[in-house]
């Protein structure tokens, strides 16, 4: 495989030019929280890399919003930019499957052949199955925007009272 | 200094760095530059261990059987090869699982001696409140997290001597910071971020002055040039083995004689004990009072075989070598557009710098300059090092870092140079 695979331009317009990035208002004391938030923090602690991940529940709609700022390689910036054009404004239950499918997708040791249906620009990724060492790069964004996603969702009233949020909540990184 | 055949000669020394040139044709290089980081082994270190397992394993320091016997000389033979090594006398050497430990041996010495255990002969290592801890801005975690550790049990207050711009101490600002209340001055030999030797006589001449004592990490100076831990006159030091060509899992301790005896103990239980009963136990002088439970006895003997295979190649002429490849290394980064070296950008004066040299490519994160050296068979390290307050610091989250160590060639150099060069236009095409 070569690098060109591992770093395809979709990665690296990403890595540029960010979608959803933007400064978060959890570090922001004069700014109003929602009444459906949450936010998460995750670092890579072994380079450093950081992610903050923001996820507002509409209140008229319950679709997300989301907001991200981090620092990290371009797998990372890349996939959180990813992560959030495709959970801008979808409803968790429309972000549930593609998040199982780009877990599922990082986990396959470059077996995986991508459903680039499902996973849009996230399917670019598949090669970075393949390198152990990146795959918490590209899972990081998404690991914050599951936690994040719960919290925003804890009181949300779901029509069908279903609170889940789709993916679970311990699933491993 | 070597020429290309004496290295070619060391480098058929190291079984694994022959394992990857023969599969060069296959399409596989190693250029290993990552010695900073752990070291690759001779030969001579890898048929210790096993020599050890195959004539002379027992448990050591226990058991009245000749085999034991054998196994115990060979133990406290190794301790003495190591001791002589960095110039100290066998008393002087404790060994640990790591460098890491070591250095907690010291801090929880102090801990321990601080909640009163020790008795009279601890005194000089209780602290509280009113007391400081002196470290420096380039400490590795292992160096700082410890102390932070005191300093939150005891009180004491923890202060930093800062680094300049240039990768350097600020020793004015050093000089400032400790004073008659500082109870220890804890501070790298030689930074494995920036590479910077620092000057060990004149920082222990400081904390002397005020009574303080000293603890050197030495895992980045040990290696790559020749220590003599008296002369310099530390109280403590730690280096590790996997680092110096010798295996993991055990490292170092070395502590003036006369403190190490009245340091109180970090781990207890078996074996460093004179008498036991119910309630109270007395502990066995230095070395043995640290080393509770079994020992990295094959360890410690691949190490002394280690140390045997530095000496032996010259610690002078490695540090000549090592010293040559860091000017060719920084001198060709500085000319790569983008490229900015974190730490001292040239080699002062001979021994102010090692042949480890971190750097931040413009516009490309570590992780992916790493990738892409790995792909053309370039190993280095890309992080933080164990030092987020340090790349902190210098305003950037990771850096990439290339170490060389007595095998590297000028032709790995410069392949790593090389590589470099293409990183930028690879990443922002």
């Amino acid at each position: 495989m070569s690098l060109e695979q591992l770093y395809q331009q979709v990665i690296l317009d990403h890595a540029r030019q960010r979608h959803g990035n933007t400064v978060p208002i959890s570090g922001l004391p004069e700014v109003p929280r929602p009444p459906y938030f949450g936010h998460s923090h995750q670092v890579n602690p072994t380079c450093g890399d950081e992610i903050t991940v923001e996820v507002e529940r509409r209140e008229e709609d319950g679709r997300i919003v989301l907001r991200w700022d981090g620092q990290g390689c371009s797998i990372s910036m890349a996939s959180a930019s990813v992560l959030s054009e495709l959970a801008q404004e979808a409803k968790p239950d429309e972000v549930a499957p593609v998040m199982a499918g780009f877990q599922a997708l990082m986990h396959s040791r470059g077996q995986g052949a991508p459903d680039e249906e499902l996973l849009g620009d996230a399917a670019a990724f598949h090669g970075v199955s393949r390198y152990p060492a990146r795959i918490k790069c590209a899972l990081l964004a998404w690991k914050a925007f599951e936690d994040a996603l719960r919290q925003a969702s804890a009181d949300y009233p779901d029509e069908n009272g279903d609170r889940s949020t789709g993916a679970g909540r311990n699933e491993e990184d | 200094m070597f020429d290309a055949a004496e290295v070619e000669r060391i480098r058929n020394d190291f079984p694994l760095l022959g394992h990857y040139q023969e599969q060069e044709a296959g399409g596989r290089r190693l250029a290993y530059l990552d010695s900073g980081a752990t070291s690759q082994k001779p030969l001579s270190v890898l048929e210790a261990e096993q020599e050890f397992y195959e004539r002379r394993n027992a448990a050591v320091h226990r058991g009245a059987h000749q085999l034991a016997v054998e196994a115990t000389e060979a133990f406290e033979d190794a301790r003495a090869a190591v001791a002589g090594f960095v110039g100290a006398g066998e008393r002087e050497i404790v060994w640990a699982k790591n460098a890491t430990e070591a250095l907690n041996l010291v801090a929880y010495g102090f801990v321990n001696a601080s909640a009163g255990l020790g008795g009279p002969e601890a005194e000089r290592f209780r602290i509280g409140p009113g007391a400081n801890l002196v470290i420096t801005e380039m400490e590795h975690h292992a160096n700082l997290v410890p102390w932070q550790q005191v300093a939150a049990h005891t009180g004491a207050e923890l202060r930093v001597i800062p680094v300049t711009d240039a990768g350097r101490l600020d020793l004015e600002r050093a000089e400032a910071l400790v004073d008659s209340a500082t109870a220890v001055l804890a501070f790298t030999h030689a930074s494995n971020v920036l590479g910077t030797v620092n000057p060990a006589r004149r920082l222990v001449d400081l904390a002397r002055a005020h009574d303080a004592v000293t603890v050197l990490d030495a895992c980045q100076s040990v290696p790559h040039f020749g220590v003599d831990l008296p002369a310099l006159g530390v109280d403590f030091a730690a280096f590790s083995g996997h680092k110096m060509l010798g295996p993991t899992g055990i490292g170092v301790l070395y502590g003036r004689a006369e403190l190490l005896d009245a340091l109180p103990p970090f781990l207890t239980g078996g074996s460093m004990i004179t008498t036991v009963d119910y309630q109270q136990a007395s502990f066995m002088p230095a070395p043995q009072r640290f080393e509770a439970g079994t020992q990295p006895v094959a360890q410690a003997v691949g190490l002394a075989a280690a140390a045997r295979y530095l000496a032996e190649t010259g610690m002078d002429r490695i540090a000549a070598w090592e010293e040559h490849l860091a000017g060719r290394m920084l001198a060709g980064l500085q000319e790569i557009p983008g490229v900015r070296v974190i730490g001292p950008e040239e080699i002062g004066q001979p021994g102010d710098r090692l042949a480890t040299v971190a750097f931040d490519v413009e516009g490309v994160h570590a992780h992916d300059v790493g990738q892409f050296l790995d792909e053309r068979g370039i190993a280095v390290r890309v992080g933080h090092h164990c030092a987020q307050p340090l790349h902190r610091r210098f305003g950037v989250t990771a850096t990439t870092r290339a170490s060389a160590y007595l095998h590297t060639t000028e032709e790995e150099i410069d392949v790593l140079l090389g590589t470099v060069a293409e990183v930028r236009g690879f990443f922002l095409r």
